[in-house]
């Protein structure tokens, strides 16, 4: 089965007068019908420039170099050839959007309009992209408040009236408003408290298996995502480092910058660790020197690093046909080995 | 040595007026009057075997006017102490009142209630040379290094000001900055001296407002979500770097946070208000390996846990199956704060607000449902860590 939104070899730049910021570099990434798929990087690591490149939202001095975004939805496609989202023109970008690929945009106390009431945000949404009548569009606007589980007296609110949950669920409640097929959720828990956040992602699940749309999820907290998405993607410096299942990521992370962040943050449960984090600081995209953008923060690092082309391959010793993919060729299981075996020496 | 004994009072308590997670939920503007049931418990703390007990809090209260006639108590009388070379983490959701309690502490709010000491002396917040003195002594590390430093002034402006200020005698105030640098290693110090705020990575913005913090040679340090706006793989560099100043200048730390996870690592004792009150207390192991209140238990299980590979996440979870899980609903108003979404809750538990019940000599929890709710925890070890 074809996936509903593949990406491939996305590069964005920001253009400056110092020089061209290389936010995304050649990022493949594909998302299937259905299914999490959980990108995860650090700020600045050009998550979110990836998401909304694909989804062409991004103004200059942002300029997608290269690429192809091809979405293969059932109202769009039906059933032929995918079309490619990237050479649209205004015209159809405007029948994709919000009504094939929607966005729940990272703070939702600067996304919803504090003037307008709730009622009148959803209604701007679902009057944009469904041609109903009124009344219709009114109903709608409530069976969305009840879908995400708020209760219809809250039509009437503005956004201050509303907790910082109840607001992230009204813009998730925005996000379904036209049915799609693929919703973009970008940072949408980070400002909550974990009880919420937790509410929230379940809600997210299950209305997820019940209207069947498929998640990208955009966060930095990997900790959520190996409980959350089917499949993670690792992003460091405009550079997709590792891609696979969230059980390989967590029990076999093949990337060195992928098991400094499973080493950096504490456990609440089992036994205490001893965390050892990535040293250093991200780096800076202006500069990057050739080869991994990983190497000054990488243990591992050897000479052969700047020459490494940073296309995703087989983790060595998987099937080839397998979807967990690692960026380093030089750090192998037998390295990984060689190196505690040296801990354990000195 | 006799070890300080400190009073957990517990009583009810309403939605606080915290604004350190940037979600002003729109809480009910409500008051009430519910006095706490029975005797408070006489809690020891383990953070107290680490050094002397250098601030204390004692039954403060903190009600704001809202006009109107309106009230709102944010923090409602909470006792604990903070021991030189220890860290005493503060966790709750936001709104639980905890920046507040930071915010008295530090003195930028006064108490409607309660008193607050420095090495034993009660403090007066209302000026004069004795609270400038204790300002300098209390230290406060705010969550937002892109909001706390001026994007007009370099580093060593940041640093020089309060060099100046608490040190007045201080004859060599350039090196004392570079000093301070090299103390959150920020090296070469020459290079970041005169580096703007916009220069520096979130992480070296930190470090630079932990600098200002010692910068008055503080013997406390309130840090207030110190790590919560840093990426995953810088925080456990600057809590490594707090806990390394906090054992080198043994400093009394108070850490607050939302991440009782990060508590459990850094923290030798967890404090976990709700509503404006402190709803258990204990060794940080032992409160977030057997915590013992509902509500820090479902805390706990509300904490992305990468190990749960097969979580309820993934298998479809019914949204809002539990009504602990509404998150929307604030403190109840009268009775235990916890009871409009506790599980176990009882008529009892809405009606009279229960005290802090000593579990062990170092553990306390205000909840009238311990015998249901709390584990067995007559094996728990006193010892902190």
């Amino acid at each position: 089965m074809a996936p509903i939104l593949e990406i491939s070899d996305l590069s964005v730049a920001y253009r400056s007068d110092s020089g061209d910021v290389h936010a995304v570099e050649h990022v493949s990434l594909s998302l299937n019908a259905g299914e999490v798929v959980g990108l995860c990087g650090e700020s600045g690591s050009g998550k979110s420039t990836l998401a909304y490149g694909a989804m062409r939202l991004l103004r200059p001095p942002a300029l997608i170099t290269s690429g192809s975004v091809r979405y293969s939805g059932r109202r769009i496609t039906h059933g032929g050839e995918p079309v490619d989202i990237l050479s649209m023109s205004q015209r159809e970008l405007h029948r994709i959007r919000w009504r094939e690929t929607a966005i729940v945009f990272q703070s939702a106390m600067n996304a919803l309009n504090p003037v307008l009431r709730v009622q009148d945000q959803l209604l701007d949404a679902i009057q944009a992209h469904l041609k109903l009548p009124r009344h219709e569009a009114r109903d709608k606007a409530a069976t969305l408040l009840d879908l995400v589980g708020i209760p219809r007296d809250r039509l009437r609110a503005y956004p201050h009236e509303l907790s910082g949950g109840m607001r992230q669920r009204v813009m998730i409640a925005m996000a379904l408003a036209a049915d799609p097929e693929v919703v973009i959720m970008d940072e949408p828990t980070t400002a909550l408290d974990v009880v919420v956040q937790r509410d929230i992602l379940s809600q997210i699940v299950e209305l997820k298996d019940r209207l069947g749309f498929s998640v990208l999820f955009i966060t930095h907290d990997l900790s959520l995502l190996l409980e959350l998405a089917d499949r993670i993607a690792v992003m460091y410096a405009g550079r997709l480092m590792e891609t696979g299942s969230s059980q390989e990521l967590m029990r076999e992370p093949a990337h060195p910058y992928t098991r400094g962040l499973l080493n950096s943050f504490p456990a609440l449960h089992g036994a205490k660790r001893e965390l050892t984090g990535i040293p250093g600081v991200p780096p800076d995209l202006r500069d990057i020197t050739p080869g991994c953008p990983f190497i000054p923060r990488c243990r591992y690092a050897t000479g052969a690093c700047s020459a490494v082309d940073m296309s995703l391959a087989p983790v060595a010793g998987t099937p080839a046909q397998a979807a967990h993919l690692t960026a380093c060729p030089i750090v192998t299981p037998e390295v990984t080995k060689e190196a505690s075996q040296e801990e354990v020496a000195s | 040595m006799t070890e300080p004994l400190i009073n957990g009072v517990p009583a009810s308590g309403l939605p606080g007026a915290d604004a350190a997670a940037g979600d002003g939920a729109a809480a009910p503007a409500v008051n009430a009057d519910a006095e706490q049931a029975g005797e408070p418990a006489v809690v020891q703390s383990v953070a107290a075997v680490r050094g002397p007990l250098a601030l204390e809090a004692v039954s403060l209260d903190k009600v704001f006017k809202l006009g109107r006639g309106k009230t709102l108590q944010a923090v409602r009388n909470v006792s604990f102490g903070l021991y030189k070379g220890a860290v005493v983490a503060l966790v709750g959701e936001s709104g639980s009142g905890k920046s507040t309690v930071a915010k008295l502490l530090a003195g930028q709010e006064r108490p409607t209630g309660g008193v607050i000491k420095l090495d034993g002396q009660p403090i007066d917040i209302r000026g004069g040379r004795a609270f400038r003195k204790y300002k300098s002594q209390v230290q406060y590390v705010f969550q937002d290094p892109f909001g706390s430093l001026n994007p007009v002034h370099d580093v060593g402006y940041h640093l020089t000001r309060p060099v100046r200020l608490h040190q007045p005698g201080n004859k060599d105030v350039r090196g004392t900055v570079t000093a301070l640098l090299e103390q959150v290693r920020l090296t070469p110090a020459a290079q970041f001296v005169v580096k703007y705020p916009h220069e520096l990575s979130g992480g070296q913005r930190q470090r630079v407002s932990f600098a200002r913090a010692l910068a008055a040679e503080p013997t406390v340090l309130l840090a207030d979500e110190p790590v919560s706006m840093l990426d995953v793989s810088i925080r456990l560099e600057m809590l490594n770097l707090l806990d390394d100043l906090r054992t080198r200048l043994s400093l009394a730390l108070l850490y607050i946070t939302h991440d009782i996870a990060s508590a459990r690592y850094f923290a030798d004792e967890v404090l976990v208000m709700y509503g404006g009150q402190i709803v258990e207390r204990g060794p940080a192991e032992d409160v977030t390996q057997r915590p013992a209140h509902p509500y820090t238990q479902l805390l706990i299980a509300s904490a992305p846990d990468p190990d749960n590979l097969g979580s309820e996440l993934k298998s479809g979870y019914a949204a809002g199956g539990g009504a602990a899980r509404a998150g929307n609903v604030g403190p109840a108003a009268a009775g235990c704060p916890f009871s409009n979404r506790c599980p176990l809750a009882i008529d009892k538990c809405k009606q009279e607000n229960p005290a802090l019940q000593l579990l062990t000599p170092v553990r306390a929890a205000a909840c009238w449902r311990l015998d249901v709710a709390a584990p067995p925890l007559a094996d728990s070890a006193v010892s902190p860590k």
